[in-house]
Formats: structure tokens, sequence, C-alpha cells
């Protein structure tokens, strides 16, 4: 195993599923705020909300592309760098990644070309149904990948089949239903209705604050703070901390975020703050509210949060559990019938991927000393002070947003769409809610690790037998790629912005409405 | 709960699977990529060229889905499959990863700019995400059947021994035209259809005739090279056609001429290559007589006929190894579990009925031919 190509593909694929998500939020969320802008130009039968229902579309349309684009990448990335993963757990994760496609993918990019090309040829409540179905295709694709995601880091549900060297789907109803994947959908969907809102609200704030378009502006400002309130305060409260006391290394994953070295008497305090360092394998200056994580995280008085030295010692007895679990498969390898080899096997089976944690070490995890033992033990702990840091900004981004969305809200509901510090703060917090999303994404993924599947399967063992010189080539192309297409996204989404609504075709049968002007543009300002 | 199908079954309905969702690719991207490789060819000013792009603007994101669901239903149903083939062919992936990426966005962003440099960069980036992928397709699928360079050991880890360059061979760069050629005619096809009769149509017919031809001729060549070059391979001992998916237990020998078997043993498979060669010559047919619907049907009858002609050659083979016989992988040896089989076989028949139920309705409201009239007129075109 080259640990060269095993960082390189890790680097690869946070690179593109990082850039990947800078444009799914996006999409989640305005995908449901264009169903809300039409159903109420359905309902209200005004042509104002044609307009602003367009106008969103056209923005949609430019990041729904890149989305799309990029996502192919994820959909082959694994197959391409991450060969014996695939393999190994290709009988479980490869069904919600087909199942996305055959209930999301299509239903979605079916339809969204309807979407843009169907305006004259549908009727109104047609054109409502045809957007309603691309929002709830990219909802759903959510929810599948994330029912993928969620058996990754707690995977119930299937066991290890000797004969095949892979780890195989015993029951489906449970990794459908597993708490960490519904938690995660919830949470994630949130964060992308947060991000749309975030959005709408930031450009409509920068047309009011230069007097152009306020028709639309101050509409589109009405729906975004409605919607971003609810999100934000779902994004908070309904955060994906309900899974953590699940598995050892959801476990291991709270005790890094609030690095959290000793178990604690429960109920455990959560650490506010704070310095964790490594070294010292101890948190420096830390400001503690009592009881709070204890209650939060076990939701009990009496449920013990486990600190990282204990949970080591733990991974350190399953490690040793582990090396007799691998003795005996090598056995039963040469021969299936050895019935002395599969009784230890069955003893031991739960802990074979912690033996594979020594393949970093040595060849032969049965060899491994007991230093190397509590190396690998050691290895089990995420990057305490990463960790610590990205969910406190992540987190008091998501408290932001409450405050943000609450204040938005007020000033909708009593119609002051001129108070210029709050759209200067509006303008300026656009790139806000991607930055918590992707530090939640790197959250998940990179307090993950040593795993690629919880328990089961290193990161390191899971890579393909590629070449150094492959994977820099392909990150190299992808970075050129992404890059420039970064680079013409932002120009057309400002330039879009810049030119605002287009006025409707008079050929399209004018209505009196759109005869009145308020379709039209430059809307005057009032 | 049991499961109502045996496991050899349901690997036999699997196989068929992948083969749908291949030719249900080919048959819809197919002709996407096909339009986008004659772009350069076919237009030549900015009307002409919106003209085409208009044709498959509305549809081609839905078609690319086939080409998702494929790798997304290889990775459930195929797991070594999608593992070894992906990550063997790793940079000729890329390429047309590459080249798919670049064409969503030269659809929705070409013509959001009314600059002729800006338009004529996002034409070649069209013009390139039609002609790699269909290129690199075909040499992909000459290097399945001539078996890529791989070796398993006994934790089931794939080693691959070959190189970007060493996909590229006589036969495999032959299979990589003659791809080419079948898109290209597919493409034809679908302006039949889709467009106002004029000077993109009338080139149009004429890269047709051309591609119809090269497509017979390549088809054929084809043909002779496997029964005459040692391409192929049959299975050796005991066959365990439901036994635990582990390709080293099964044993493969490499056979001159052995592609060619299951047509003595299975003569309906016949069927296939005649409409990989029928298809063609109805095109041309169609052509030289201005049937449009026809030459759709020529083109469509190609596409099924000549991917067909793959699967069912190799049946039971999916992607044997030309370096270590042993590792190769089949329908029998190469498949995800019995369960998980029957559980994505129950949401296929659930799902694919649906979809196909909903792509009908949207191609019914975009309905009628486009024409360079509604390329000046409609605000909503690309």
């Amino acid at each position: 195993m080259d640990l060269a190509v095993v960082e390189l593909s890790r680097l690869q694929f946070a690179l593109t599923a990082m850039y990947h998500f800078l444009f799914v939020p996006l999409t989640l969320g305005l995908s449901f705020m264009l169903v809300i802008m039409e159903s109420i130009y359905v309902i209200t039968e005004r042509e104002i909300w044609r307009t602003i229902t367009r106008f969103w579309a056209k923005l949609f349309g430019i990041n729904f592309v890149l989305g799309v684009a990029t996502g192919l990448t994820m959909e082959f990335e694994f197959g391409m760098n991450w060969s014996y993963y695939s393999h190994y757990v290709g009988d479980i994760f490869g069904a919600p990644l087909a199942i996305e496609g055959l209930m999301a993918f299509f239903l979605e990019a079916t339809f969204v070309g309807l979407m843009f090309f169907g305006w004259d040829k549908l009727s109104k409540q047609g054109h409502l149904l045809v957007t309603f179905l691309v929002a709830l295709g990219s909802n759903l694709s959510a929810l599948w990948i994330l029912i993928a995601n969620g058996w990754m880091q707690n995977p119930i549900g299937s066991r290890f089949n000797t004969d095949t060297m892979r780890m195989e789907v015993v029951d489906f109803y449970s990794v459908l239903f597993n708490p960490v994947a519904q938690a995660k959908f919830v949470h994630t969907v949130s964060a992308g209705y947060v991000t749309a809102s975030v959005f709408v609200l930031g450009i409509s704030a920068w047309y009011l604050l230069r007097g152009r378009f306020t028709a639309l502006a101050k509409r589109s400002m009405t729906v975004a703070a409605a919607f971003g309130l609810a999100s934000s305060l779902s994004v908070v409260v309904l955060g994906d901390e309900s899974g953590y006391a699940l598995t050892d290394n959801q476990k291991m994953k709270l005790a890094a975020i609030e690095a959290m070295w000793h178990t604690e008497k429960a109920p455990a305090g959560l650490t506010l703050i704070g310095f964790p360092s490594v070294k010292d394998r101890t948190t420096h200056y830390e400001i503690k509210i009592p009881y709070a994580l204890g209650l939060i995280s076990t939701r009990s008085l009496t449920g013990q949060v486990q600190g990282i030295n204990e949970l080591v010692l733990h991974a350190q007895e399953r490690i040793e559990s582990g090396k007799l679990a691998y003795g005996a498969l090598e056995d039963l390898k040469v021969d299936r019938t050895n019935d002395a080899a599969r009784a230890i096997f069955e003893e031991h089976r739960a802990d074979l991927g912690y033996a594979m944690l020594l393949k970093r070490y040595v060849t032969d995890p049965q060899t491994a000393s007991h230093d190397q033992v509590m190396t690998a033990a050691w290895d089990t702990v995420p990057n305490v002070p990463v960790t610590f840091w990205l969910f406190r900004f992540m987190a008091g981004l998501g408290f932001f947003f409450i405050g943000f969305f609450a204040l938005a809200f007020y000033f909708a509901t009593v119609r002051r769409f001129d108070v210029k510090w709050f759209l200067r703060t509006a303008v300026l917090i656009i790139p806000l809610p991607w930055l918590a999303a992707e530090m939640g994404w790197v959250l998940a993924e990179y307090g993950r690790q040593p795993w690629a599947i919880e328990g089961v399967l290193p990161t390191f063992l899971g890579a393909s037998s590629l070449t150094v010189a492959q994977v820099w080539t392909t990150i190299a192309a992808f970075t050129l790629l992404y890059s420039a297409l970064a680079f013409i996204e932002v120009r057309l989404m400002l330039a879009s912005i810049r030119k605002g609504p287009e006025p409707r075709r008079a050929a399209a049968g004018a209505t009196n409405e759109a005869k009145s002007g308020a379709g039209y543009t430059p809307l005057p300002a009032e | 709960m049991a499961i109502p199908f045996d496991y050899e079954s349901l690997r036999l309905i699997w196989w068929l699977l992948m083969g749908v969702l291949l030719i249900g690719f080919a048959l819809t991207d197919g002709f996407d990529l096909g339009v986008a490789a004659l772009l350069p060819f076919i237009a030549r000013n900015d009307e002409e060229r919106r003209l085409a792009i208009n044709s498959i603007a509305p549809t081609w994101e839905g078609h690319q889905v086939w080409l998702i669901l494929g790798g997304g239903a290889i990775f459930a149903a195929w797991p070594y499959v999608y593992a070894i083939s992906f990550s063997g062919f790793y940079l000729a992936i890329f390429l047309v990863l590459a080249a798919l990426i670049v064409r969503p966005v030269a659809f929705k962003y070409r013509s959001k700019h009314d600059d002729a440099a800006w338009r004529t960069r996002w034409d070649w980036a069209l013009f390139v995400g039609g002609f790699v992928p269909a290129l690199v397709f075909g040499v992909a699928v000459g290097n399945v059947l001539i078996g890529a360079p791989f070796r398993l050991d006994s934790d089931l880890r794939a080693f691959y021994e070959g190189s970007l360059l060493g996909l590229f061979s006589p036969f495999t760069l032959l299979t990589g035209l003659l791809s080419v050629a079948m898109l290209v005619l597919h493409g034809a096809g679908w302006l039949a259809l889709k467009i106002e009769e004029g000077a993109v149509m009338e080139r149009a017919r004429r890269w047709g005739r051309f591609a119809a031809i090269a497509a017979i001729l390549l088809f054929a060549i084809g043909g002779i090279m496997v029964a005459t070059m040692p391409i192929g391979y049959r299975l050796a001992g005991v066959i365990d056609t439901a036994g635990p998916s582990n390709p080293l237990w099964s044993t493969s020998v490499p056979a001159t001429g052995a592609w060619l078997d299951n047509y003595a043993r299975y003569p309906w498979m016949l069927l296939a290559p005649i409409l990989g060669f029928a298809g063609p010559a109805l095109a041309y047919v169609a052509i030289a007589r201005r049937k449009q619907a026809l030459l759709f049907a020529g083109s469509a009858m190609a596409t099924v006929g000549i991917v067909a002609t793959v699967g069912l050659s190799m049946f039971p083979y999916i992607l044997p190894s030309s370096i270590d016989a042993q590792s190769s992988l089949t329908v029998w040896n190469a498949s995800s579990s019995h369960l998980t089989l029957w559980i994505m076989l129950v949401v296929t028949l659930i799902f694919l009925p649906i979809i196909l139920a909903y792509t009908a309705w949207v191609l019914k409201i975009l309905f009628g031919r486009v024409t360079l009239a509604d390329v000046r007129s409609n605000p909503d075109f690309y």
C-alpha cells in the first residue's frame, strides 16, 4: 500500500467533494424557494411573481448545472480512487447510490429541462408541478447520499462474508432507517435552505441599497426571511448530534469535538471554549457549562460521555481481539472448512477492522508488537484541535443565522426595507453559509478518520492501486478545470444579478398587469 | 423473508439490466453526443449552431442520468466490475469525466453572452464533450473485449498493470471509431426528427450517410478480428452459477474465437449483429429517400444492435483479465450478494416504469421540430 497514493487520493476526494458541495446547498434550498415563489404566482396570478420566479430560476440554473457536472465526478470517483473500498462495501454502499439515480437524479434532470423550456408549453399549475418535481428530486438525492454516508459513520445491517472477502447486507431496513443518516439528512437539507435564504436575502438587499428592482427585492426578501428563519432553527435544533452516542467512532468524534480527554462523572460539562493540546493530551483554559454535554448527547442525567483516553484503551482491546479474527480469516482463506478457525472468527468478527489499522505498521497484523498496537489505538483519535475549532465556528454561525433571520423576519413583517446597516450586513454575509456547510462536511468526514467505514475499513486500505503520477495528473487537471469553471460561474452569476429580471416577451400574450409595468424591468424604485 | 428468485436467475436478470441501462444511455444520450460531435461540421453560423444545440438542450440532462445510473447500478450489482474497471481505466475515465463536465456548462453558458469569441470557445467545448466520450467509450469497450491487465490477490484487492497508452491498440482504435460512427449516425437520426428542413439538415444527412457506411465497415472488420485474433476466453472446470462471488474460485483460459461461441450455442443471439448491420443500412436507404423517421429508426437499431452484440458475445464474461485469466470477472463470480440483487431488482421494477412514463410525458410536451424562427424569438432558448 503506497501511503502517498492514499494521501493524494484523500486530497483529491476532499477537493472534488467540497467543490461539488459549493453548488449542492444552493440547489437544495433555492429549488424549494422557487416552488414557494411560483406557488404565490399561481395563487395570486400577479405577474410580478412570475418575474420573480423566473429571475431566481435563472440564477438557479447557472448554479444547478455545475452541481450536476461535478456530481458526475463523485459517482465515478469511488471506483477510480477507492477501488478496494468499492469492492469491500459495494454490496451495501452501492445500493443507495443506485437508488439515488433511479429515484432522484432522473426526476430532477428530466424535469429541469422542462422547467426552463416549458413556460409557454405548460399550464401554470403544470409548470408549478414541474418546478416542485425538480425540488423533490434534488432533495431526494440528498436523502440517498446521506443514507450512504450515514452507513459509513454507523455501519449497521451488514456483516463480513469470508467467502467473498467483503461486507454484505443482512438487514436493508436498518441501513435505510439508520438514525445517523436520518439526522444527517435533516441537518444537511436545512443547511441548504439556510444557504439559499441568505443568498436570496443578500442579493435582494443589494438591489434595495441600489434602489433597483425594489418590487422584486422586497417580495423576495420576505420569502427569504420566513424560509430562512424556519430553516436556521431546524439546522441548529435538529443538528446531527443525536447520533453521537451510537458507535465507538461517533463517541470518539464527540470526545474530540469537545476535547474531552477523560471521562467525567455524569452528566458531563460542555466545553464552551478552550485550547486543546494534542501534545499534552489536555485542554488549557477551558470554560465549561456544567452538565450541558451529558444532557445534550445522552438525553439523561446519568448517561456517561466517554473521554478520549478511555476510548483509546477500548480501541486497544478491540485491536487485540481483531488480531485473532484476522488470523482466523487467514486460515479460512486456505481452508474454508476449518471449523476451529471459523469459531474463532465468529467470536471476534466485530473487531476485524481494528486489526486492519495495524497494516499501516506491519504487513501481518498478527505479528504486531505492543507498541504498534498502542500507536494504532491512538490512531483512532481524530485531529482534536481541528474538530474542536471547526465545530465551534460552525455552531457559532448556526446561532448567528438564527439571530440574523429573526431580525430579517421582524423587518419584513413591519415592512422596513430601508434599514441600511441591516441591508449591508445581508450583502456581506452571503459567503458565510457556504463556509459553515464546508466546515460541517470536513467535521463529519475528517472526524471519521482513520476510518473509511467506521470500525470496518481504515481509509488507507481503501485506495486503488494507482501511481502517484496518475493521481497528481488528475488533481492538477481537476484543479485547473474546476478553477476555470468557478471563475466563469461567478462571472455569469454576477452579470445576471447586475442585469436583473428580464421583461416578458410582448408576444406571449401581455396581460393587463404586465402592461401596467409590474413585471417589467427596470422596476421603478418605490 | 425468502427471496423468490434464486441467485443464478438474479445474476442473469442483473446482467440483462446492466445491458438495458447501457443501451438506454447509448440510445438517448448517444444522439446528444453525436449531435455535439457533428456541431462544427453541420452548422456554419451562430443561428445554425443554436438550432442544433436547442434540438437537444431540454433533454440531454435527463439522458445523461442513464450513464450516472449505469455507474451506480454497476456499483450496487457488480461491485468488482465497478471497482476494477474505473480504477484500471483511471486516466481514460478521467478524460470522459472532464469532457462530460465541460458539456453541461457549455450548453448552459454558451448563449448567455452575446460575444462571438465566447460562443466559439463553448462550441468547441461542446464538440469535445461529444466526440471524446464517444471515442473513449468505444476504446474502453474494445479493451473490455480483449481483457484488461489486472490481477486479484487473496484479499481480492485488484492490481492493474497497464497505462493510458496501453489502452490503444489497432483493435481498440477500431472499436473507438465504430462507437464514433454509430453515435454520429444516431445524432443525424435525431436531427432528422427534431429540426426543420434546411441547410443544417442537409449537412447532417451527408455526414449521416458517411457514418452509416463507416459503421458497417468497422463492425464487419471488428467481427473478423474477433474471429481470427487471440481475443476471447472460455470458462474451464466446474462452473458454480450460484456460488459465492469470488472470482478466484473459477478458471478461465484464453481462446481465439471464443467470443463467437455463443452464436453457435444460442442462434437467436445472431439477432444482435444482424441489427448492427441492418440498422446502418436502413439509415443509408432512409437518407437517400429522405425518410426522416426511418433514418432515426435505422440509427436506433444500429445502436441497440452493436451494443448488444458486445454483451452477448462475451457472455458470461463481463471483464476478463488479460494477464491473469483466473481473475476474470463473469456473471457468476462478480455480483453482489443474493439479497442486494433482490432488493435492487424490486426498487428498479418500481422506478424504471415511472421514469419511462415521465420521460415520455416530457418528450410529448416538447414534441415538435425546432426551427430557426424559434431560435430567433424564444427567450428561453440557449
